[in-house]
């Protein structure tokens, strides 16, 4: 018992004074419970949506007014018609349009009944049900709070409720691309992280450095393989959504795969970047694997959207690759946008493969301290 | 003769530890030098800023004429280098490593073939294995190999007998001795004190310091007292006992006998008398010449630079 | 030196799988010897050292360590001996105080024999100012040191040291093997190996490993005669052949 007693004892001794365990004991559970907390929403705060009115009456307007103030919604465009509504969402901030039918007004005051359309992003599905759910919600109430004694009883108005994108509203539109960002960015960086460290790691590097080679040709002849075989997973990948999951590619192919190459090529230099600063492999395997996980699947926008979210997270955000990506891969393959609606992320990502070089070739010591 | 390695005033520390302490040694040409000394004396470190992957934080350095700080680069292809633990890639095989050095170093397995035939022949038969299956022995002669293949002007080998058996020790040293007739100039560290008379010249080091650099035969006759050697079967009442010797100024075992020297000339004659009343009657004398390591635990004792 | 053997071996065999790594070993050690057993790497020491310690079964032959069996009671041996392998038993966050309690608790010592012994150990080191420093503050020489007075801290019988000395200065090695001796005298048996083999003359008796048999094992005086060698290791380079591959 005594020699049990002294062992446990020796096991909190370890611990304490071991700050990285002590870090993973106590502030990954921190940080979990703060994301999951705040990233996580079912509710929606500002949902963009733009407003199709054929009416133009006094009706249809003080229905906008209620949907605009009820604190759910912002309103982000007036459409002028239909075809504005792929636009529109193609930009991305409009997440549903209400479409009011010619004469709204005068028929929900003459007949007592109107309809109306909601056309919601399908894209985002979770997003997508929220959104309807509520402005139908709205709308009834409307329709209750006015249903007056000048009119009949009750007012009928009959939201119809359309999907863009994705009409059946399949969820794994919405996971398939999420899952692709996510396992690209990891598997990457994971991999070039451990070559790196995994040569510190035996001492081979040390003969590296002191050979003619330059730190540029490393970091490049180790990124080259990956390149290629992530090329030919990104294949595989897109083959196993349109057999298993029917999931389409709208937009152009050859813009995806280039998209998917560069998202790649970031992806890889960050592991270069991650490996200038671990010294050992599991160091290495921890930051990529672990350190990215979470917060590419809670802050990306993958699940859950970033407009739900504190303003702060949102921030965090934008130094995350994965978010740009995402936007990216969802435009080209479900809402089949081209280069013109995406040119700002990819420019971002250029951007900061450029950068990740940039600093590891600068961080890739030429020395050993 | 060109001086390949010219020195001086070198200082390196990590934090508060200093590692190096004003250290300056010359090499010359073809010379295949020697740093003696245990684990933690700095051996690694100095080979590290030889070979320009770390920067010393005071003091010059020269290495075949070029200033080795601001002229890293040039270096770099003309010093072929061995790091402890041998540093092969294991999941290569022995054609593949050295397939891979010759390249990166613009070279080719054929173009320098000769200066290696004879380390590599003993592992050829192996050429297909992975490195990470060889034993010891052969895993020197590959990563000797491996650093020798672009023929370098300089080669530094960081401990390449550590943990390997006797026998791979010897052949090893047999290799580097048939290097000097390609004028490779090599420069070697090992904690094992009797390699240093395997050298041409030999630098002792401790804790940072250079005890002294001289070719070793030099080292040795310069002890500076008579050296007795004093043997018994009882060999650890031997040395406490001789230890509380009135005129004992150092005993040390030394294999099957124990080295002693006295502070007084004359005293080797009474200690046989004093040791037999102590109730050890087997011991004998004799006068014997100092080794390397004699000399070297005789430089630690006193701190002294020769 | 008592003649009561406390290691007893007759022919080992260890096989893995179709390899063989110890072909028939016979050999005896004393109490209170200092017993060197060399070898090249691979030879099939650190195998029969692992058979001898209990941390492996033999495939066939007798071994009895301290006077149990290695195939049954490999836990009582492991309650009779002491080992110190050369990546240092200590764990190098806790103090050298630290250590040595939670040692003597692991061989079940009570706590005021810990302490005695504690004081005792630090005092005959000279350590007295490291007791609550950690082992990775210490130098090389130090830790071996302690690590030594570690194994054999609860008094065991035998003590198996694998290449303790490695990469030390000459000074400590020397200082080491003075600990070895007191060790031994005091009664307890040393079971060493090493790659100095000016090492292997401070041993009473010696055995030369090669290719998995024993082929030599005598004292260090004899053999050199046997072989006509000034030390022992120009014995070993005479009969010991590298690990053929």
């Amino acid at each position: 018992m005594k020699r049990f007693l002294g062992f446990v004892k020796k096991e909190f001794l370890h611990i304490f004074r071991d700050y990285r365990t002590l870090f993973i004991l106590f502030g990954i559970p921190a940080a979990q419970i703060l994301i999951f907390g705040f990233a996580v929403s079912t509710d929606i705060k500002n949902a963009g949506v733009a407003f199709l009115d054929l009416s133009n009456d006094e009706i249809t307007q003080k229905l906008t007014d209620k949907i605009v103030s009820s604190g759910f919604f912002k309103k982000t465009e007036n459409l002028l018609n239909y075809n504005d509504i792929d636009v529109i969402f193609k930009k991305g901030k409009t997440k549903a349009v209400v479409v009011f039918e010619k004469d709204f007004g005068k028929k929900l005051v003459s007949d007592g009944k109107a309809s109306l359309s909601i056309i919601a992003d399908g894209s985002e599905p979770n997003t997508a049900t929220l959104v309807t759910n509520y402005a139908t919600a709205i709308i009834s109430d409307f329709a209750r709070e006015n249903a007056g004694p000048s009119l009949n009883n009750s007012l009928r108005i009959n939201p119809e409720i359309k999907m863009f994108y994705n009409p059946n509203l399949k969820s794994h539109f919405m996971f398939v691309p999420g899952v692709i960002t996510m396992i690209l960015i990891l598997i990457c960086a994971l991999m070039t992280s451990v070559t790196i460290t995994r040569e510190k790691e035996f001492g081979t590097m040390e003969v590296l450095l002191v050979s003619p080679l330059r730190p540029i040709q490393i970091i490049l002849g180790k990124v080259m393989p990956y390149f290629i075989l992530s090329f030919i997973n990104v294949l595989l990948i897109l083959a196993l959504s349109w057999f298993v999951f029917a999931l389409p590619v709208k937009g152009s192919m050859a813009l995806l795969l280039a998209e998917s190459m560069l998202y790649i090529l970031m992806s890889l230099t960050l592991g270069i970047l991650i490996s200038t600063v671990s010294s050992t492999m599991q160091q290495a395997i921890f930051i990529s694997l672990i350190g990215l996980m979470l917060p590419t699947i809670l802050l990306s926008g993958f699940i859950f959207p970033i407009e739900n979210m504190p303003k702060i997270y949102d921030y965090v955000s934008m130094i995350m690759p994965p978010r740009y990506f995402i936007i990216i891969i969802k435009n080209i393959m479900i809402k089949g946008t081209g280069l013109l609606y995406i040119w700002k992320e990819t420019l971002i990502l250029i951007a900061m493969t450029i950068v990740f070089i940039g600093l590891s070739v600068r961080k890739f010591k030429i020395r050993l301290e | 003769m060109q001086k390949v390695i010219e020195s001086s005033g070198i200082n390196k520390s990590f934090g508060s530890t200093k590692a190096l302490n004003d250290i300056s040694f010359d090499v010359n040409e073809s010379d295949v030098f020697g740093f003696i000394g245990p684990d933690g004396a700095g051996k690694t470190t100095l080979f590290r800023i030889i070979t320009t992957l770390l920067l010393p934080d005071d003091g010059e350095l020269k290495i075949l004429g070029i200033d080795s700080i601001t002229h890293f680069k040039e270096l770099r292809k003309n010093i072929g280098y061995m790091p402890g633990r041998f540093s092969l890639y294991q999941d290569l095989s022995v054609e593949e490593n050295l397939n891979f050095y010759a390249t990166v170093f613009g070279t080719s397995v054929q173009e320098n073939y000769d200066l290696i035939a004879d380390i590599y022949s003993h592992i050829e038969p192996f050429k297909k294995r992975l490195a990470g299956q060889l034993s010891g022995g052969m895993k020197q002669k590959l990563a000797l190999s491996c650093a020798l293949i672009h023929k370098p002007a300089l080669l530094v080998l960081d401990e390449p007998t550590t943990g390997v058996d006797a026998v791979s020790r010897s052949e090893f040293w047999d290799m580097l001795a048939k290097l000097r007739k390609h004028k490779i100039t090599i420069l070697v560290s090992t904690p094992y004190m009797d390699e240093a008379m395997r050298c041409d010249r030999v630098a002792l080091i401790q804790n940072g310091h250079i005890l002294t650099v001289d070719e070793p035969q030099n080292i040795r006759d310069a002890f500076p007292r008579k050296l007795f050697a004093i043997r018994s079967a009882s060999k650890y009442k031997l040395i406490t006992t001789l230890r509380k010797f009135e005129w004992t100024n150092t005993a040390f075992p030394f294999g099957d006998s124990v080295h002693v020297t006295f502070t007084n000339d004359t005293a080797y004659n009474s200690v046989i008398e004093y040791l037999t009343k102590e109730g050890i009657s087997d011991a004998a004398i004799e006068e014997t010449k100092a080794g390397i390591e004699d000399r070297f635990l005789e430089l630690m004792e006193n701190g002294a630079k020769a | 030196m008592t003649n009561n053997p406390v290691i007893s071996v007759h022919n080992l065999v260890k096989k893995f799988g179709s390899f063989v790594a110890n072909d028939n070993l016979t050999f005896e050690v004393y109490g209170g010897e200092i017993f060197g057993f060399l070898g090249a790497n691979g030879a099939g020491k650190t195998t029969a050292i692992r058979i001898l310690s209990g941390l492996s079964k033999p495939t066939s032959g007798e071994v009895l360590v301290a006077g149990y069996d290695a195939y049954h009671q490999t836990e009582k041996i492991k309650k009779n001996i002491g080992y110190m392998c050369q990546k240092f038993s200590l764990y190098e966050d806790l103090t050298v105080k630290e250590n040595i309690i939670l040692y003597g608790g692991i061989y079940g010592m009570s706590k005021s024999l810990i302490r005695s012994r504690l004081k005792d150990l630090l005092s005959r080191l000279k350590f007295e100012e490291y007791e609550n420093r950690t082992i990775s503050d210490l130098p090389l020489g130090l830790r071996q040191k302690l690590a030594f007075s570690v194994a054999v801290l609860h008094e065991p019988r035998i003590v198996f040291l694998d290449e303790p000395t490695g990469g030390v200065d000459p000074i400590t090695r020397r200082q080491f093997w003075e600990m070895i001796y007191e060790t031994a005298e005091r009664g307890i048996t040393v079971f060493v190996t090493t790659h100095y083999m000016d090492e292997a003359e401070y041993c009473d008796r010696v055995s030369i490993m090669n290719e998995g048999k024993i082929v030599a094992l005598d004292t260090p005086g004899k053999l050199k005669k046997q072989y006509n060698a000034e030390s022992v290791e120009e014995v070993f380079i005479k009969i010991a052949r590298p690990y053929k591959n």
